[in-house]
């Protein structure tokens, strides 16, 4: 296996395990990798923005993925961002100033014979109404 | 009709953390009895004779991809497993992996043994990555105990993108890379992961083999239409009393499904095969699930009278929107242009042209798109302006009035 071929393949790879250590991908990072992995800055920084768990700006320490798509659309899920806004004071796309939460809407989850449904870090939520949405979330520190 | 399962024969049956509870419902039997009485054409022969074609969406035949690979020449082949179920309304493969991961491994070593591959990959959805840790259990356990020799067998997770669902964006992914979709030719089993010959498969398809291994073709070709054997899992989801997962021979009656299993009422249309799917009124229920007919990835989702047309096309222009990978520019662009001309009917604003404009970027659409995505993003689209017009027209806003 060529060198090149070796250091592209981890690249994905090593990006998801900043992600889960750092809660984003730092830019220092970005440039070590170009240079450890033999890859260009600029296609480290092209996968890192790719994904959509990937992010490079900082996240909080939990984060909320809501799921908008049509199934859980149609169980509404509208109510259930309406909850958590007014639960963590943020709309989709921050992040908490206590850094404890970032909120963001997703698509499908896979969840879809239980809408509406959720994501807060890799724990799937489902059959969610408002009263046990804010619930959950009192157990992320 | 009732269920058949068939590939869900295991499913809440065994325990998906103890292998000895597989091996009692003639676990591994299928891949001993490949590798030791038959020869890898013979395996092949017995695949492609079976009818067997992929769950995911596209229907190829299973055998002659796995053929197509057999023969590519050179020595280092893969098997992937496409586990990045990420189509609207798609959760069977999630149920699956869950319930029985092993009848997975043992089809993906049988596939390993047919093609001459020593390498296999799960592509999984980072949705999913709860599963991640029963999933490796189950490998470790099939290693272990040696079920499960001379192949190796590795997960690589998904980071949240639908179109590495497409097979050669899932490739690129692994090699990390952006997800990508590629020019094609070259198909994956003469070209595929880092240029190798390569077989990728659907999770669904896959359960399928050992059955036919240790059934044989002619068993399960019995099963289904003529040009859709076997049986096919469904995902169902929407406005039923019943939502989940149930397994179905092929050719059976959409109603069947909707109204006999998942108990719908009032039903108004039903899109099938996800966000890309065709989307059909309530007055044909009778349509056969068959690849002739209408089918997908098993994605069946239901919406009653009380359901506004133009927002669900809407919401599923704005997935497709924001899922295209953006290499190519009727994909790209048309998907956005889409959107913002359904945003015109949403708000009641739609012009006279519109309607055309639509049409005519479709017809682009479908013809240019380098992959599904963007070829089969105006489905909605053109099916609900074919049946459910009027919901169009009544949006256009009456300039001539005042």
């Amino acid at each position: 296996m060529t060198a090149q071929r070796k250091g592209q393949e981890n690249l994905l790879v090593l990006l998801q395990e900043a992600q889960d250590k750092f809660g984003h991908i730092p830019e220092e990072l970005i440039f070590q990798l170009s240079e450890s992995l033999d890859v260009s800055t600029s296609d480290v920084y092209g996968v890192a923005t790719f994904y959509s768990f990937l992010s490079t700006k900082p996240l909080g320490r939990n984060v909320i993925r809501i799921c908008k798509s049509v199934p859980c659309f149609l169980k509404n899920c509208q109510p259930i961002i309406e909850a958590i806004e007014k639960e963590i004071g943020i709309g989709p796309g921050e992040t908490t100033s206590d850094g404890r939460f970032s909120f963001q809407l997703t698509n499908c989850i896979g969840a879809c014979d239980k809408a509406p449904a959720m994501m807060v870090n890799d724990d799937v939520h489902v059959d969610l109404t408002p009263e046990k949405t804010s619930q959950i979330l009192k157990a992320y520190e | 009709m009732p269920e058949k399962r068939l590939v869900l024969r295991n499913c809440g049956v065994i325990d998906p953390q103890r292998i000895t509870t597989y091996l009692d419902r003639d676990g591994f039997k299928a891949l001993r009895k490949a590798r030791d009485t038959m020869s890898q054409q013979q395996i092949i022969e017995e695949i492609k004779e079976s009818g067997l074609r992929g769950r995911g969406g596209a229907g190829f035949p299973c055998g002659l991809k796995w053929e197509l690979a057999s023969k590519a020449p050179g020595n280092e082949k893969y098997v992937i497993c496409n586990a990045d179920e990420g189509e609207i309304g798609t959760f069977k493969d999630k149920y699956i992996l869950r319930n029985d991961p092993f009848t997975l491994l043992e089809a993906m070593a049988i596939a390993g043994h047919a093609i001459g591959a020593e390498k296999g990959y799960i592509y999984l959805r980072a949705e999913y990555h709860f599963l991640l840790d029963s999933l490796q259990s189950a490998i470790t356990q099939a290693k272990e105990r040696g079920y499960i020799r001379d192949f190796d067998i590795e997960i690589r997770q998904g980071a949240g993108a639908y179109v590495c669902g497409e097979e050669s964006a899932l490739m690129d992914s692994i090699e990390g890379k952006r997800g990508e979709v590629r020019y094609r030719p070259p198909f994956p089993p003469s070209s595929g992961l880092w240029g190798k010959p390569t077989i990728i498969n659907n999770v669904e398809t896959l359960m399928n083999i050992p059955q036919i291994i240790l059934n044989g073709a002619a068993w399960f070709s019995q099963l289904g239409t003529e040009r859709s054997k076997g049986t096919k899992v469904f995902s169902v989801s929407g406005d039923v009393k019943k939502p989940g997962t149930y397994e179905l021979e092929l050719g059976s009656s959409l109603k069947e499904l909707v109204d006999g299993l998942a108990l719908a009422n009032n039903v108004k249309m039903i899109q099938i095969g996800g966000a890309t799917g065709r989307i059909i009124p309530y007055q044909m229920i009778d349509t056969p699930l068959a690849f002739e007919s209408i089918l997908g990835a098993g994605a069946v989702i239901v919406f009653d009278e009380s359901r506004d047309i133009i927002d669900i096309v809407y919401r599923t222009m704005e997935f497709l929107a924001e899922e295209s990978c953006g290499k190519c520019t009727p994909c790209r662009e048309g998907t956005e242009t889409m959107l913002e001309i359904l945003r015109r009917f949403s708000c009641g604003e739609g012009l006279e042209k519109d309607i055309g404009l639509l049409e005519e970027l479709s017809s682009t659409m479908m013809l240019a798109s380098m992959c599904g995505l963007g070829q089969a993003a105006p489905i909605p689209v053109i099916d609900t302006l074919r049946y459910f017009r009027d919901a169009y027209e009544n949006r256009i806003k009456n300039t001539h009035r005042s």
